[in-house]
């Protein structure tokens, strides 16, 4: 297939390819999935908090427009000041702008996927500004040049062996230890001076409250709060999706989140960011911005069917329970959001003529839907993305990118066929006859690599059925 | 919980395209189970399929119309008795989305209303009895996607394994993963459809079982073509020619 401008096929063959990348994965994902079936076990009352997560998010996207100016306003009361950016673009120099400003040239970071949507980190680095991860996982991923495989466990494509390399080639004067505790200290001890040395820190956001003007971050392992507080400036970008209307509606998200996410209560951290240091405060940041970036989401939201990609909450279990993401990883996905929800929200930023190709990466099998903790219909979604493929009058950009006289020949004829008793009744007949043939021709092609063709019977179940005398009405 | 409603007289047999072309066998063991309880079965001959190919191809206008020819078809109001999850599911399901900006729409809710898991319906409509007389045999089970969880029916396939006597009923690890058929997605891709397809066979392997049983013939026409590939000696049927072969005379 080479409808897409990344060559999504070599990539999957590639990840297929790579065995210990399959079982870095398989061990990974039994763990994460096991760790959220425990915290979520009881059926009912996760139903109901599913519900209530699924109200919340789509009361949210209802009002979106309203809350975010009551954001606004109330993030300014608070001292905070707002930017909005449409483009990725505009998003990348209101930071560097910022940064600017205070003359600063050492960012630390927390993590953030939308700051990857930006792409900020090269951004930066081609107008001299050194930007530097301090979640571990991104850390890790950072020294080896790479991106995020997974939403929430950056880099979950690597086992401890591999980390281990990295960080004795890439961290000078550092021996090679398999220990975790000895690795997670080199992170620690490297991290430690950064974090003070850093001018700006920048997070994410994993909700923002319209009635406070409180931002919510969650994390496990401190070094989100160090990027928050330690700088005299904190950036915060987000997706102007992740806005809620009220204070209550955080702790259900959060709950859902955390358990969905990596299993856990709650996590270590729980941030609730309200403004900047006061006169007689004697820690946290001097400035806070938050940058708010559309990037397609408010074309997303006009669409009734389509907005429900914007309840995500960014937990990433649809990525640990597909079965196609655990074979061929987040990378194999060529941008940023990988798995389920990157199958339905890449094409939609992105554009079909460009995406439009990951989505036929998914068996329908449902499983993203079933785990989805705010119940985004996540097959549907990839069925209409699938529709808007070949659709000329479309309202996704890029769609009808795929319509080809021979494949729409294609459906078409099989819709005559099985529509007519007569034609049907043929086209069963020649199966059995012509199937020694098909294999090298079209989709059987495909499937005798791996498989014996299928064996078609030479007497159809409408020939027995009518030798037995049942009857037709 | 679905209401079930009491013994019909008569039913509709939906055999499914790939049962029609490749498992006449386990259509006609359907068709035999059903009868055995007393109650008349009718199969209209112009049935085809219930479009879920073109729907999931992003042809759903192709599949609006095979969809139409059905529900012409079974006009009269009997249950209509489908061997496979994902068809069922299609049907039950879905068809009201193909057609929810239609006027005919409540004639397709209604129709949707009468659509059942074959065993779905053999346990909770027909309340079947089974009584083995096959000799000792070890089976696992592959649960599809779809009877899993756009119909629900797992536990009622399983439930009329376990009423077999000489039947040893290994659980497959991993039960509820896909195994990568997914109708055009094993065409689209092939490569990532074999590694899920390698490691269910692992997992059959595994169980030490003689046969796989599962109630959808994409499914076991993907395990089982992929077994016989590799010449693993284990064997795959739908869970009605199964049965039947099992309690009949």
């Amino acid at each position: 297939m080479t409808e897409t401008q990344f060559d999504f096929q070599a990539n999957i063959r590639k990840a297929l390819a790579n065995r210990q990348l399959r079982s870095n994965l398989s061990f990974a994902m039994g763990s994460m999935t096991a760790k959220r079936k425990a915290i979520f076990s009881d059926a009912a009352a996760f139903e109901a908090l599913r519900a209530q997560g699924n109200a919340i998010r789509r009361r949210a996207l209802l009002q979106l427009p309203e809350l975010l100016e009551r954001l606004e306003k109330k993030c300014i009361e608070n001292g905070m000041s707002v930017h909005w950016a449409e483009t990725t673009d505009e998003a990348n120099r209101i930071v560097l702008g910022i940064l600017r400003d205070h003359h600063a040239r050492r960012l630390v970071k927390g993590k953030s996927m939308v700051s990857e949507e930006m792409h900020l980190n090269r951004f930066l680095a081609d107008h001299g500004v050194e930007s530097l991860e301090t979640d571990l996982g991104e850390f890790i991923i950072q020294l080896d040049g790479e991106t995020p495989s997974h939403i929430i466990v950056p880099a979950i494509h690597k086992n401890k062996q591999e980390i281990a390399r990295t960080f004795h080639e890439k961290i000078p004067n550092t021996p090679y230890t398999e220990a975790v505790e000895e690795l997670n200290a080199i992170a620690r001890k490297t991290l430690r001076r950064k974090f003070y040395e850093g001018e700006v820190g920048l997070s994410g956001v994993n909700m923002a409250v319209a009635e406070t003007g409180t931002l919510c971050l969650v994390e496990n392992e401190g070094n989100g709060r160090m990027c928050t507080t330690v700088p005299p400036v904190h950036i915060a970008v987000m997706g102007l999706e992740k806005v809620v209307e009220k204070l209550s509606d955080v702790p259900p998200l959060l709950r859902l989140l955390t358990g969905s996410a990596t299993g856990q209560l709650i996590t270590t951290y729980v941030n609730m960011i309200s403004g900047p240091r006061k006169p007689d405060e004697k820690d946290g940041p001097r400035e806070i911005h938050l940058i708010l970036l559309d990037n397609g989401r408010s074309r997303i939201l006009s669409d009734e069917q389509l907005r429900q990609t914007l309840q995500c909450i960014r937990c990433g279990t649809c990525l640990n329970h597909c079965p196609v993401y655990t074979r061929i990883g987040g990378h194999a996905y060529g941008f940023i959001y990988p798995g389920p929800i990157g199958e339905i929200l890449t094409p939609q930023m992105e554009g079909l003529d460009k995406a439009g190709g990951i989505p036929t990466a998914s068996t329908l099998c449902n499983a993203c839907e079933e785990v989805c903790p705010v119940k985004i219909p996540i097959p549907d979604l990839i069925r209409r993305l699938r529709n808007e493929s070949y659709d000329p009058n479309g309202s996704v950009p890029g769609h009808g990118f795929k319509r080809t006289f021979a494949e729409a020949a294609v459906w078409k004829a099989w819709a005559l066929v099985n529509r007519h008793r007569g034609l049907n009744a043929l086209v069963t007949k020649m199966a059995p006859v012509l199937s020694p043939i098909l294999p090298r021709l079209g989709p059987l092609e495909a499937w005798t690599r791996g498989r014996i063709r299928p064996r078609f019977s030479q007497k159809s179940l409408h020939e027995r059925v009518r030798e037995k005398g049942i009857k037709d009405a | 919980m679905r209401q079930y409603p009491p013994k019909p007289e008569k039913v509709y047999f939906f055999g499914t395209c790939l049962i029609d072309m490749a498992y006449p066998e386990a259509g006609m063991a359907a068709i035999h189970l059903i009868q055995r309880e007393g109650v008349e079965v009718v199969f209209p001959h112009e049935q085809s399929c219930c479009g879920q190919p073109a729907y999931n191809s992003g042809f759903p206008e192709e599949a609006r119309r095979v969809a139409e020819k059905q529900l012409e078809i079974f006009s009269k109001p009997y249950p209509i008795v489908v061997p496979s999850g994902s068809c069922a599911g299609m049907m039950r399901h879905h068809y009201p989305r193909l057609f929810a900006k239609d006027p005919g729409l409540s004639r397709v809710k209604a129709f949707s209303e009468r659509i059942f898991e074959l065993t779905e319906f053999l346990v909770h409509v027909l309340h079947i009895q089974l009584e083995d007389r096959g000799e000792p045999v070890t089976v696992t089970w592959h649960s599809s996607c779809h009877a899993a969880r756009e119909m629900g029916v797992i536990e009622d396939s399983k439930s009329l394994i376990r009423q077999l006597g000489n039947v040893k009923l290994v659980t497959l690890e991993n039960e509820h993963q896909c195994c990568g058929f997914g109708g055009t997605f094993a065409v689209k891709q092939p490569e990532i459809s074999e590694a899920m397809v390698t490691d269910k066979i692992d997992d059959i392997r595994k169980t030490g079982a003689a046969e796989v049983l599962g109630g959808d013939c994409g499914c076991l026409m993907n395990i089982t073509g992929a077994m016989s590939y590799r010449r693993i000696p284990i064997t795959g049927r739908h869970i009605a020619e199964f049965i039947w072969e099992r309690i009949h005379d």
